[in-house]
């Protein structure tokens, strides 16, 4: 017979966990939950903060521009009926201040995505978007170009089209050297780390051949910069984002597995070296398209993503645009404190970003009580 | 559904030195079958080769009728589940998302509140619900291979495969995790095999034991009839005395034989 406990209180059948699940959550089951929302807080705050930040930053410069105008001048340009802005304002923020803006964010994301898929696939805190050889290629194609003269394509592409093909071709060489011999993370390393010394001296023989404009050439592109930033390279980058991102964040499953190293990824399902190969070429794509339009900014690939597991934790299906928002964070505010800080003068963005940064990220790191600073 | 696992010829070396040489056995579902030998019999190799982690150079592994080794690897997942001896991992990630990786075979990009449940109940089935959001690098060594059982748990497998799952352990945890096994193999009428060192282990809780040496099944069968003085040494070269002890037989290593 029905006791009057359940009768009163639900289904006799309900086993011990139905039950509980029902009534009182336990303490470490509402701790996930609060784990839950911060992980996904956290992500739409930083979006929220990008937001906020770009109309301050869009009001720093010569022209004196308010926070409103700023906002309205980006508004206008899409209900036209309800904001109203001067003319001068709408162009100096349209053609000048957003998309320099626009370029910071969209770099610092990518190389921030880069970055976290990279130590994943190759499970090492100390792998960014470039331990696969690109700047050293990139580098390489540019100084063909500015010392041979040596180009694949010409006009404005002289020296970009150059840097893309060649880091594309260098970490295309080191992957498919891995899959040959196989893809663990260890023969690429190794493979990414030797191709970099092989590159960098030959872009070092050149630059020893140099006149004094060539070497000039050479170096400003080697600090990283997001002058190159047009409308029409942001439309360019935009379309590889467009493709790159949802195939990264599509893996993001078989990312957090593969941390937990290839034995247990395959055991699971996933195919190891399949999934390291496949998440390289993307990878290899996104950032050589980056690095062609404004050089090496190394920094932020490889402490966005450690900042955002501080915060979110591992699971990659949240990690990997945490790290692309806080990556365009990091960058576009970097750039802000460059162009600003002694202007007129512009202080590269690369150099700006790594002394803005490294104190930050020390003290992040410092102030982690764990042994593994990367928690 | 009760599957039958069988393996035949099974071929597996490096370049010229074999390790596992026509390797042949069957086993019926719902049992709890160890694989004992010496260092280098190749026993973590068999089991390895039967979840395809390293592929066999010759032989089928049948499951279910089906071939193992013809199998895409995410549904060898779905039959198969594996424990690792240890892991570490390289970034701290939770015990629950570690357990929750098991469901990768079944599960949809954005998860569902489904998986997160049998997540919670394997927890609470193994008894380590409080460890949940603890970080698994900090965890002991008997936790932390709760923990890998449990992930092999939510995979949903009808075959686990456990590679020398007390090797680290106290025998208290020694206990605890062979215990845990025994029980899931009866309320969820598994079939767990496991590479294993300790023979009393293995004696005490196997339904079916496979002995090897040099990559070759040299006894297989109950633990009566494998665990014997005459096996171990010609197995292990080693003189045991072998007692019963409830009905199993326990063994006392006495001398190396040499020559």
């Amino acid at each position: 017979m029905m006791g009057y406990r359940a009768f009163f209180h639900g289904k006799p059948d309900a086993g011990p966990s139905r039950s509980r699940r029902a009534g009182k959550k336990s303490g470490v089951e509402l701790a996930h939950e609060r784990f839950k929302f911060i992980r996904l807080f956290f992500v739409l705050s930083i979006v929220a903060l990008l937001v906020l930040l770009t109309g301050f930053i869009i009001t720093l410069g010569p022209l004196n521009i308010s926070v409103a105008d700023a906002y309205s001048a980006l508004l206008a340009r899409f209900w036209p009926d309800y904001f109203h802005v001067e003319t001068l304002t709408s162009r100096v923020v349209w053609n000048i201040r957003f998309p320099r803006i626009v370029g910071g964010i969209m770099a610092g994301f990518g190389l921030g995505i880069c970055g976290c898929v990279m130590q994943a696939v190759l499970k090492n805190p100390l792998a960014s978007p470039f331990t696969l050889g690109i700047t050293a290629g990139a580098q390489f194609g540019i100084s063909i170009a500015a010392v041979i003269g040596v180009s694949i394509f010409g006009g404005p592409y002289f020296i970009i089209g150059n840097a893309f093909v060649c880091a594309l071709f260098c970490s295309l060489f080191i992957i498919a050297l891995a899959a040959i011999k196989g893809a663990t993370s260890e023969n690429l390393v190794l493979a990414g780390i030797a191709v970099n010394y092989f590159f960098t001296a030959i872009s070092q023989l050149l630059k020893y051949f140099a006149s004094d404009e060539q070497l000039r050439l050479m170096t400003n592109w080697g600090m990283g910069d997001l002058a190159a930033f047009s409308w029409a390279n942001s439309c360019l980058l935009l379309a590889v984002f467009v493709i790159c991102f949802p195939l990264l964040l599509s893996k993001s499953w078989d990312l957090n597995i593969m941390t937990a190293g290839d034995e247990a990824a395959k055991s699971i399902g996933v195919d190891a070296e399949k999934t390291r190969i496949f998440i390289m070429i993307v990878t290899s794509l996104l950032v050589a398209t980056i690095v062609c339009f404004m050089g090496t900014i190394a920094f932020v690939g490889l402490v966005a993503p450690h900042m955002a597991r501080m915060v979110i934790g591992g699971d990659h299906r949240f990690l990997i645009p945490a790290s692309g928002v806080l990556g365009g964070l990091v960058l576009m505010s970097a750039d802000a404190v460059g162009m600003n800080m002694i202007a007129p003068t512009i202080i590269p963005t690369g150099i700006m970003t790594s002394i803005v940064g490294v104190p930050f990220f020390m003290y992040l790191m410092m102030k982690g009580k764990r042994k593994e600073f990367w928690t | 559904m009760m599957i039958k696992l069988q393996a035949k010829d099974i071929i597996f070396g490096y370049d010229s030195n074999p390790i596992l040489e026509n390797v042949n056995f069957e086993i019926a579902p719902s049992r709890l079958v160890t694989i004992v030998g010496p260092n280098g019999s190749g026993k973590s190799t068999l089991i390895k080769c039967i979840d395809r982690i390293v592929s066999p150079q010759g032989g089928s592994i049948l499951i279910d009728r089906k071939d193992v080794t013809k199998m895409s690897r995410m549904d060898v997942a779905r039959y198969l589940s594996y424990v690792p001896q240890s892991s570490v991992r390289i970034f701290p990630t939770n015990v629950f998302d570690t357990i929750l990786m098991g469901r990768r075979p079944h599960i949809g990009w954005l998860g569902s509140e489904g998986d997160e449940e049998k997540v919670w109940d394997v927890l609470r089935l193994l008894n380590i619900e409080r460890l949940a959001m603890s970080n698994f690098n900090e965890l002991s060594g008997g936790q932390q291979q709760k923990v890998l059982i449990a992930r092999a748990l939510v995979q949903e497998a009808e075959v686990m495969l456990l590679d020398e799952p007390t090797s680290n352990l106290d025998i208290w945890h020694q206990l605890d995790v062979m215990n845990i096994i025994r029980d899931v193999v009866k309320k969820r009428e598994i079939t767990a095999i496991m590479a294993l060192h300790d023979l009393n282990l293995a004696s005490t809780y196997s339904d079916r034991i496979i002995m090897m040496k040099r990559g070759r099944i040299v006894a297989a069968g109950d633990p009566t009839s494998v665990i014997t003085a005459e096996n171990i040494a010609s197995v292990y070269r080693v003189e045991a005395a072998v007692r019963n002890l409830s009905d199993r037989p326990m063994i006392m290593p006495l001398r190396q034989i040499k020559g």
